[in-house]
């Protein structure tokens, strides 16, 4: 089989669970300014954070996918 | 139709110095810092003025606004004063060298040469952050420098982090193994958010600029641009709050032990995030 279909379906497994991490953050970290909005910058600045930790997830997807692509 | 190119994963060796191979990122790389040492340049020669103006007032107001947001981070402006030069250094070196890389010409102004049988181009200037050389070799500075941070000043205390007694605590035996396999994720972490981030953007913008030539890419810029500011931001905070984090004492760690074993190092490293935020309210 072709090689970019591996590529497509480990992107398609790495990224799902990632992006409902950061919908569910950011929708959190809204709910959160929502209810205290002097608190905006701070919440900002934790979800950036975790938002961060749970993009690394995608990235080792990236990662493996970058390795069948080109390995 | 022409075919369509995208950018290659690799950097191009331009010319050669000696058996140094010049590579068209470590010349934009060197653009960058030519730039960023002007700009310093630029501050340093006119006398300093009580009441700024032009060029001083910005330069100021930008080390005082990132100073200020960093202790927002560590909760003391000592320790930010501390960590400033490193993490402050991260975060315009990034985002300088990121927004440079979305100027016209980069990656489409080069020679055609033949790599393995088929012609390519060698575009003489190309994205810094777009070469995983360059995000590993930030990657490598920030997690030495924090065990740097972590041994000058906890001293030896620092090592309990990752090494317990497994007669008195086993579960803290497996957690310190967690923690030492974490810092080596960090790395790899590190400079593929960074690498990954930066040429997914790339390869977006050539997708588009190929497919709709005119007008259609101008929103895919300015989702770069601000690719570029969270992605400079999310590498200078982190290895703000991994600095912090090895400055702190491991008891304060005691408490959030139960929270960590579960799964992974991105949970165990989750709950010190966490600490932190407390720390900061």
């Amino acid at each position: 089989m072709d090689k970019n279909l591996f590529v497509a379906l480990a992107m398609i497994g790495g990224t799902i669970g990632p992006a409902f991490a950061i919908g569910m953050l950011a929708g959190k970290a809204m709910d959160a300014i929502g209810r205290n909005p002097e608190a905006a910058s701070k919440i900002q600045t934790a979800m950036i954070l975790a938002i961060a930790f749970a993009e690394a997830i995608a990235i080792y997807a990236l990662v493996v996918a970058l390795i069948i692509k080109f390995v | 139709m022409a075919t369509f190119a995208p950018p290659t994963l690799g950097s191009e060796t331009i010319f050669h110095i000696g058996s140094f191979q010049i590579r068209n990122t470590l010349i934009t790389s060197w653009i960058v810092i030519a730039f960023i040492a002007l700009g310093a340049y630029l501050y340093y020669r006119k006398s300093k003025k009580l009441v700024p103006a032009g060029w001083q007032n910005f330069v100021e107001m930008l080390v005082e606004g990132i100073l200020n947001f960093f202790e927002t981070i560590t909760g003391d402006r000592d320790l930010a004063k501390k960590f400033m030069p490193i993490c402050g250094t991260i975060f315009l070196y990034i985002f300088i060298s990121n927004l440079f890389g979305l100027f016209p010409g980069f990656g489409t102004i080069g020679i055609y040469e033949m790599h393995n049988g088929h012609e390519i181009l060698v575009p003489f200037l190309r994205s810094v952050n777009a070469d995983v050389n360059m995000t590993a070799g930030i990657a490598l500075i920030s997690v030495v420098m924090t065990q740097v941070y972590g041994l000058t000043t906890l001293k030896l205390g620092y090592l309990k982090k990752f090494f317990v007694n497994p007669f008195k605590d086993p579960v803290g035996t497996f957690v310190g193994i967690l923690e030492l396999v974490s810092e080596f994720a960090k790395i790899v972490s590190f400079t593929f958010r960074l690498f990954g981030n930066i040429f997914a953007g790339e390869v977006l913008l050539a997708v588009i600029a190929f497919l709709v030539p005119f007008i259609a890419p101008l929103p895919f810029y300015g989702l770069e641009m601000f690719v570029a500011f969270v992605q400079a931001l999310v590498f200078s905070l982190l290895t703000l709050v991994f600095f912090t984090m090895a400055t702190v004492s491991h008891e304060d760690h005691e408490a959030h032990h139960e929270g960590r074993e579960g799964s992974g190092h991105t949970s165990s490293r989750n709950v010190p995030v966490g600490q932190q935020i407390n720390q900061i309210s």
